[in-house]
């Protein structure tokens, strides 16, 4: 246990210590909009999700109904339907291992465990992986939220983080791939359809659009005659 | 402030959507595993899917303000210093603090 814990904390590492300034970013946002610093750790740990908890506190902070909450909370985060797909959830072992899995399953631990160097991983090194990010993002907004205070107005910005971190986790997940271009292509396309055609919803439709993309793809390349 | 039954009754609604998108699929998903298809899509959505969330979070720069100059020149430092040192503290480190930097002095409403 003791290995798998350091082993974790190595494979956590980058990405991990990417979640400090965003997080710190989102405790001090928190405590600006006038809710309590505790509840910055509360809605970190227990929503885990970062992207959409940005978007979560200006809700609370305007009181919104609760329906509208969720039904946004299901627009942002439709996309880890998509995850399933590839997500190695049948590495992890047990029933609260698999639950906790997919309680934990954040955008970033999607992106290590299905990158090619987790083919490896037991799934014991996946869940410390996720428990690993999971401390140090509700570790570190508690932090922001304490420390929000210091941080002078005038400072702002820091939540460029999370562009930082998915803009890594991007460039590592297409070097995977191998000169495979034509899927991170279909991707940006899909993304600027969806700008244009949905920017009301662009996350769920560049996600479907990429899946039928890739669909086709498929079906028009399987169905080529090969030249042996 | 908020009423603190309200904003904990938010986060467990929140929470419980998020976990039920994240967990749900899965049981549908299972016996397809095998199929060459979920094969290949399995393969290849980690890129586009992180690709796309690039684009998200990008999405609503002001393009013909100056102060989108602070996210692009910051996006460049973190995909340059990525690609040169593959360091992923580093490179998000690095594209932070440009960004603060810039958003706070020089590109300050």
């Amino acid at each position: 246990m003791y290995i798998t814990l350091r082993t974790a904390l190595k494979d956590s590492a980058g990405v991990g210590l990417g979640f400090l300034p965003l997080g710190l970013a989102y405790g001090a946002l928190v405590t600006q909009s006038g809710l309590d610093w505790w509840w910055a750790g509360l809605s970190a740990a227990v929503v885990f999700g970062g992207s959409f908890e940005f978007l979560l506190v200006g809700m609370v902070a305007a009181s919104v109904p609760l329906t509208a909450i969720a039904v946004s909370a299901l627009l942002v985060n439709v996309r880890h339907v998509f995850y399933a797909l590839s997500f190695p959830l049948h590495r992890v072992r047990g029933r609260l291992g698999k639950a906790y899995s997919t309680y934990a399953m954040c955008d970033e631990a999607y992106a290590l465990a299905t990158g090619e160097q987790a083919r490896t991983w037991s799934g014991r090194r996946i869940l410390w992986l996720q428990l690993l990010l999971h401390l140090y993002w509700a570790g570190s907004s508690t932090a922001g939220a304490l420390l929000g205070s210091l941080i002078p107005d005038s400072v702002t910005g820091l939540d460029f983080a999370l562009t930082a971190l998915f803009t890594v986790l991007a460039l590592d997940a297409v070097r995977d791939l191998r000169g495979d271009v034509p899927t991170p292509v279909l991707a940006a396309l899909s993304a600027l359809a969806a700008h244009l055609l949905f920017p009301g919803q662009l996350l769920l439709a560049a996600f479907t659009l990429l899946t039928a993309a890739l669909l086709a793809r498929h079906v028009t390349t399987s169905r080529k005659p090969r030249h042996v | 402030m908020s009423d603190t039954g309200y904003t904990i009754t938010a986060v467990l609604a929140a929470a419980a959507v998020t976990w039920a998108l994240r967990a749900l699929p899965f049981t549908a998903l299972t016996p397809l595993r095998e199929s060459g298809t979920v094969q290949y899509l399995s393969t290849r959505m980690p890129a586009g899917v992180m690709v796309i969330l690039v684009a998200y979070c990008l999405h609503d720069l002001p393009l013909t303000e100056t102060r989108a100059m602070a996210p692009l020149a910051a996006l460049a430092v973190t995909a340059g210093l990525h690609l040169w040192r593959r360091n992923a503290l580093l490179s998000i480190l690095g594209g932070t603090a440009t960004h603060t930097i810039l958003a706070s002095t020089v590109l300050a409403l």
